[in-house]
């Protein structure tokens, strides 16, 4: 083997991919850092910068040809750009919100940015793979960072039971994605994904095998009903703008593997039933549920279950079409869900966190801090799925391929079950404005004040949700990464 | 030939680390048995040219690995283990026989069926096994995924010692 030229195509991918170096990097200066200045006032900031740094380069980079890298373990360019643009924005903005909150409960610890930082680089390398190994890898570093997030305020009983329980289930669900990669592996000889169709011969067995398993793996990462019993008690007990991350960073870069698992490895007329049911269960089960909720996290908690349903109803589509939609639904779901877990964390005056307040405790709280529920009012209407807002477009998106593809029944479904949502998404905003304060619960005595980053990044996501909803450009973006030059760049 | 004399020669010595480390009734004198033990297995992969595997094996499991085992072993501060009064030997006997009979008819039944694996020859094990092939893979076409599992571990061992030790700010 030749090093020399070994190395210096090493060097050209490492410009090709240098937001992803650069996060790693950052990653790292932040550890090196904390260990001479503690909780020094800069460490946010550098985190905050590698963020938008990255997500520059990659807006500019969405319009560009797909290619590979790493000796094609790694997408670069197009749809592998926009991906890595959702996961830079969705980190830059959650790292502006835990700030301030961090701050205020006293747990303002620099290794949360290296954190933040390394777990962008997991969901990097994992929503952009090219090959199991890359899949794997990254599905790991991006899990391992965030266990270690939810379970951050260790003093927070909550905190630490629903870390422990995400960390037990989830080494159990890693435990399944790597027994399918084997098998997968086994059956067809190569771990790159675009090579596994024409090599699987008559290993069919092994090969549906490994899928199922495969597919476990990453159900359980996007909470996919029967495999999202973690997600409300991990949403309850992690710090509330890390929700918000962890519910959008981390779905974009599962999703976005899903799709390339499906697009590139797999037929789709064998596994569209499948999906098609998983989606299904998944937005009756996920919407049902979230009516009961009396705590706001966990409530939209389930509304993410219910969520990952309707994108999943795009995957089962099972077209080009579908997937580009899906792909538009995960940039809406992203602004509208970082927007809406930062209300509430800006909301939470009582001290725990989140993790017991109810609804009723907010009652009347729309005239007190008009800003705050102003922009929950258009993220709830964005989430159930009311025009002119993005989150119209984007189911419009998902279940307009479902229909095409001859899945009427699950589109009707997901029209059904997104009508059920608005009753609990529209009580938030009853709650809100219409209701007396609780005499119990002294709202009257509330003094916090919302910090001016905070306020911006709220009003920037409610901007970005009206302008997603009214200007449909960017569905022709995702629509244009399965132009077929996708599979044409491969060698 | 020599190969052979060699395989036999660890291969008892192994068997009977395992066996001393099971017998053994001082937990620390266990530990040390299942030290030959790794040591013998680590010779029978240079036997077979897989070099990098037997340094990794001595380096991995013998070293680290078994001193956290005598770590444990000594912080829990085990009591020595009552004597094994009497053995019946006609039992061994029989599980030995049994096992080795068990053993005899696997091989045939799946050589008749032809699944063994195939037979690597010597020169290809030694091109594949040695530490220099797997390094320049490791930091060729694997540079990345090594690198992020890097990044992995010290995600893990940060977020270990931040659970487990840092006080609340």
């Amino acid at each position: 083997m030749d090093l020399t030229q070994s190395f210096s195509s090493l060097g050209a991918d490492i410009i090709v991919s240098a937001p992803l170096v650069l996060t790693m990097v950052m990653g790292l200066v932040i550890v090196v850092l904390d260990a001479f200045r503690r909780n020094h006032v800069a460490t946010p900031w550098i985190a905050a910068l590698t963020l938008a740094f990255g997500l520059v380069m990659e807006i500019t980079r969405i319009g560009a040809a797909s290619g590979t890298a790493y000796y094609d373990l790694l997408r670069v360019g197009g749809m592998a750009a926009y991906v890595n643009a959702l996961i830079f924005g969705s980190g830059l903005l959650t790292v502006i919100l835990a700030r301030p909150y961090l701050e205020s409960i006293g747990h303002h610890i620099g290794e949360v940015y290296a954190l933040i930082l390394f777990a962008s680089t997991g969901m990097i390398v994992l929503g952009t793979a090219n090959s199991l190994i890359t899949i794997f890898v990254g599905f790991e570093t991006m899990s391992i960072c965030l266990y270690i997030l939810t379970g951050l305020v260790r003093t927070n009983q909550g905190a630490t039971e629903s870390a422990l329980k995400y960390f037990l289930l989830g080494a159990f669900a890693t435990g399944f994605l790597l027994y399918g990669i084997a098998l997968m592996y086994g059956a067809t000889g190569t771990m790159y994904l675009h090579e596994m169709q024409s090599a699987v011969g008559d290993h069919q067995t092994m090969f549906r095998s490994g899928v199922g398993l495969l597919l476990v793996g990453f159900l359980f990462k996007v909470s996919a009903v029967p495999f999202h019993m973690w997600t409300p008690d991990v949403y309850q007990g992690a710090p509330t703008p890390l929700v918000g991350y962890m519910s959008t960073a981390s779905k974009s870069a599962a999703f976005a593997s899903l799709i390339l698992v499906l697009y590139l490895a797999l037929p789709s007329t064998q596994w569209i039933g499948v999906v098609a049911v998983i989606a299904l269960l998944t937005m009756v089960i996920g919407n049902v549920i979230a009516l009961a909720q009396t705590n706001v996290k966990r409530m939209l908690a389930y509304s993410s279950i219910a969520h990952a349903g309707y994108i999943l109803v795009g995957l089962a589509a099972g077209s080009p079409e579908g997937y580009s939609g899906a792909l538009f639904y995960l940039l809406v779901y992203t602004v509208m869900n970082i927007g809406a877990f930062g209300v509430i964390a800006l909301l939470e005056w009582d001290g725990t966190q989140g993790s017991e307040q109810s609804l009723d405790s907010l009652s009347g709280i729309g005239y007190k801090k008009p800003l705050l529920a102003w922009s929950m009012v258009f993220f709830m209407f964005g989430l159930a799925g009311f025009p002119p807002l993005g989150g119209f477009i984007g189911k419009v998106a998902v279940f307009g391929p479902a229909i095409h593809s001859g899945l009427t029944w699950l589109a009707i479904v997901g029209v059904l079950t997104s009508a059920v949502s608005a009753y609990y998404y529209l009580r938030v905003l009853v709650v809100f404005f219409m209701k007396e304060s609780n005499p119990d619960v002294a709202t009257d005595n509330i003094t916090f004040s919302v910090p001016g980053m905070s306020a911006a990044v709220i009003v920037l996501c409610v901007i970005m949700l009206i302008v997603l909803g009214i200007v449909p450009t960017f569905l022709d973006v995702t629509a244009s990464f399965f132009d077929g030059n996708m599979l044409a760049t491969l060698p | 030939m020599a190969a052979q004399i060699l395989f036999f020669l660890l291969a008892t010595v192994a068997i009977a680390a395992g066996l001393g480390m099971l017998l053994s009734r001082n937990p620390v004198g266990s530990a040390l048995w299942l030290v030959l033990n790794l040591f013998c297995i680590a010779g029978l992969y240079l036997t077979l040219n897989a070099e990098f595997i037997a340094v990794v094996q001595i380096l991995v499991y013998a070293g680290a690995i078994m001193v956290l085992f005598l770590f444990v072993i000594m912080l829990l501060n085990l009591d020595v283990l009552p004597e094994i009064k009497d053995i019946e030997w006609k039992k061994v006997f029989g599980f030995t026989l049994g096992m080795g009979v068990l053993g005899l008819l696997s091989f045939v039944v799946a050589s008749s069926l032809d699944i063994l694996p195939n037979e690597i020859s010597a020169r290809r094990a030694a091109e594949v096994g040695s530490a220099t092939s797997l390094g320049e893979v490791l930091f060729t076409q694997y540079a990345l995924p090594l690198e992020v599992i890097g990044i992995l571990l010290l995600a893990a061992t940060i977020g270990a010692v931040m659970l487990a030790k840092r006080k609340p700010v």
